[in-house]
């Protein structure tokens, strides 16, 4: 009984796995090889032709998404981590009062946020408007409905789960560590490359992972703020569920989505060799 | 936030599994397979028989109360008309503004009708377009008992009677209507616009807009093209289609928008747009620079329609509720508000009393309203409004992918 015991722990939780994460990828798994329409109904006939149509159709798409995404991870990192450093190593007996700001805007919905920054960037809105105004820029300078709004807006959207997985990892690093690497005369530079940094990249591997796969499968912000060639994935996942009720061709793109975000996050893994990674964390 | 960091979760992420783990996931899998292979069941339906209707109606009583799903801005806001049925019939109401999109919420509604459980909705509002036919397809509307509408047989024009999308108001009948045209912001453009080549002019060169939704889209390119939508084929649609894409290809659009075309078109983002004309009449009466018109070679009529859900706990209430806003006086009362079309027609009269009665704003509001072609059409008006295409399903995996792949390139 006692050797049962964590197995019987852990059973609400495999149930859970079981009921709300296999049996529903199982069941769009099934559809995604269906065909027929919503009206008369789907059978099974094993297409694997949905795949090929559905990439046909909207491989642009999909490969639109994934560089927006990408972009605005790297845009995330680049602005993150230096905030997350601040936080960590010179927010002082503030660190909570930063955490909170950072997270302030979360209090207020997601869609309401990105609707937020189409007001602020409106062509003669608060921004732009009063730049104009001064001369500053050109009448029909505009940045909504253009690539740089939807990338911008992935990046504000997501830009709290970079940077609180780096704090996580930063703050942990003993500053006595750091205080070493000084006393064998290694430089503010050498200190940061060699010491700081190696300890931190556990986080960063967590915040490109929890920053990378939302933002590529987000169809709010090219909705939003997007025109009329900035179409990401989720918006046509999105049109072919809801509005076509095409199931087979959006499940068939879903799992193509899945797939080629997990094969990246493993490539990923690999390269930035995690193993080795995580056991200097753990020393 | 501390499991982020957890080495332990990390190795769970990213390293290798072992071929057994392996066999054994595709084997869990393999199962949910097994159990999801049945496929996705239809439910077409039949027309409803003569006896059936009655059968079913026989078997309802009056409960006392009743669930309107409804869309945003589409009632006063004290629910004077509502608080008025309740205090004369005794059925208590609930009022819901849950529906901002046919698709959506077609899109949640589906497997709930679809697995046989009631919406918890008594009346929804739908528009005429693919949703609404799917719910008459798939059986997912109640026939109405026209024995218990004797207000909509007196007091509906001619037109709300006969919708080629509804014959014989079996469904549904009208909640309001409205015209889809052009609207423009008259602080950028100048000229008065008449034509709907307008959205095709490189002078307004990303400054247009145009909307998202294929049927919307694909009527106002064949009207272009001098083409009616009703009468259309399919090789009306390649043409429109390829009209619309050289519109876009040429850097015209600026966006293909959803109901977000009002803000954009009144802050000056847009100047030239395809608009609903309520949305434009509000604007206009709060002070903003935008103009309706219905272009000279015609614009579009749409109709929301109030129908009953398959499984609804209290469709006499429903019923009565229907019937109840067909009252010339609650009717004009609910046109106030939205400033749509009203499928009452003796509502002009009584705005008109009541705008000879009134003094100051309230007149000149009323008087502006019972004068508009927008809230009340004429009949060369109405002869220049087509309505949506009706497609048959495999209509729609033609029609479908030629517009989206427009405006969602």
């Amino acid at each position: 009984m006692k050797r049962l015991t964590p197995y019987l722990l852990a059973l609400p939780s495999w149930m859970w796995l079981a009921v709300f994460l296999v049996v529903p990828l199982a069941a769009m798994a099934s559809v995604s090889l269906q065909t027929g329409n919503a009206i008369d109904g789907f059978a099974m006939t094993f297409s694997f032709s949905n795949y090929a149509d559905a990439l046909g159709r909207y491989s642009t798409q999909l490969v639109r998404s994934l560089w927006y995404g990408g972009l605005a991870t790297v845009a995330m990192l680049v602005i993150g981590y230096p905030v997350a450093y601040w936080i960590a190593f010179k927010g002082g007996s503030r660190k909570s009062v930063y955490l909170f700001l950072l997270l302030l805007p979360f209090f207020v919905s997601f869609v309401l946020r990105t609707i937020s920054w189409g007001f602020l960037l409106a062509d003669d809105g608060v921004l732009f408007g009063t730049l104009k105004g001064w001369g500053l820029l050109p009448a029909d300078f505009h940045v909504l409905a253009t690539t740089v709004a939807v990338v911008g807006g992935l990046t504000y959207n997501f830009l709290p789960f970079m940077i609180l997985p780096i704090y996580v990892a930063l703050e942990r690093v003993d500053p006595r560590v750091v205080e070493a690497a000084y006393d064998l005369y290694a430089s503010r530079t050498a200190a940061f490359r060699r010491v700081v940094l190696p300890l931190s990249l556990p986080g960063v591997f967590a915040g490109v992972l929890m920053t990378f796969v939302p933002a590529t499968a987000d169809p709010v912000n090219a909705q939003v703020l997007g025109g009329t060639g900035n179409t990401m994935i989720g918006n046509i996942i999105q049109t072919e569920y809801l509005t076509n009720l095409n199931y087979p061709t959006a499940s068939a793109l879903s799992f193509t989505l899945m797939a080629v975000l997990l094969i990246g996050i493993f490539i990923y893994a690999r390269a930035l060799g995690t193993e080795n990674v995580l056991e200097a964390a753990a020393r | 936030m501390s499991h982020l960091h957890d080495p332990a979760f990390l190795r769970g992420m990213t390293q290798p599994r072992t071929r057994r783990e392996a066999f054994r996931i595709a084997g869990l899998s393999a199962a949910g397979l097994a159990l999801a292979a049945c496929g996705v069941q239809g439910q077409k339906a039949a027309p409803p028989k003569a006896d059936a209707v009655k059968d079913y109606w026989s078997k309802q009583t009056k409960h006392g109360r009743v669930v309107f799903a409804n869309w945003p801005e589409y009632m006063p806001e004290d629910q004077a008309p509502l608080k008025k049925f309740q205090s004369e019939t005794g059925i208590s109401y609930q009022y819901k503004e849950v529906i901002q999109e046919n698709a959506e919420f077609f899109g949640k509604a589906d497997p709930v009708l679809r697995a046989g459980q009631s919406l918890g909705y008594d009346i929804v509002v739908m528009t005429n377009g693919v949703q609404l036919q799917h719910m008459i397809q798939l059986g997912y509307c109640v026939a109405l008992d026209h024995s218990k509408l004797p207000n909509f047989a007196a007091n509906a024009g001619a037109t709300y009677k006969n919708r080629a999308y509804d014959p014989g108001s079996t469904y549904t009948v009208p909640y309001t209507s409205g015209v889809t045209g052009i609207a423009y912001n008259t602080k950028y453009v100048k000229d008065d616009i008449t034509s709907i080549e307008a959205l095709f002019d490189p002078k307004y060169k990303g400054r247009v807009g145009m909307m998202g939704d294929a049927q919307e889209i694909a009527n106002f390119g064949m009207i272009a093209l001098g083409v009616n939508p009703e009468k259309s084929t399919e090789a009306d649609w390649k043409k429109a289609g390829e009209k619309l894409k050289a519109q876009r290809d040429a850097g015209i659009v600026r966006k293909y928008y959803d109901q977000s075309y009002i803000d954009a078109v009144s802050k000056g983002d847009i100047w030239v747009t395809m608009a609903w004309s309520g949305d434009v009449f509000q604007r206009q009466l709060a002070g903003e620079p935008v103009k309706f018109v219905v272009p000279e070679e015609g614009g579009t009529i749409w109709t929301d329609n109030m129908l009953i859900p398959k499984g609804a706990a209290n469709p006499v209430d429903a019923l009565m509720l229907m019937d109840y806003l067909y009252q010339p006086v609650v009717a004009a009362e609910l046109d106030e508000f939205i400033q749509y079309v009203t499928p009452v027609p003796g509502v002009q009269d009584i705005l008109k009393e009541k705008a000879a009665k009134a003094t100051g704003e309230d007149k000149e509001a009323l008087e502006q309203m019972v004068a508009s072609p927008l809230m009340f059409p004429s009949e060369a008006d109405y002869a220049k409004l087509h309505t949506y295409t009706t497609l048959t399903t495999q209509q729609e995996q033609v029609f479908n992918p030629i517009f989206q792949s427009i405006t969602q390139a």
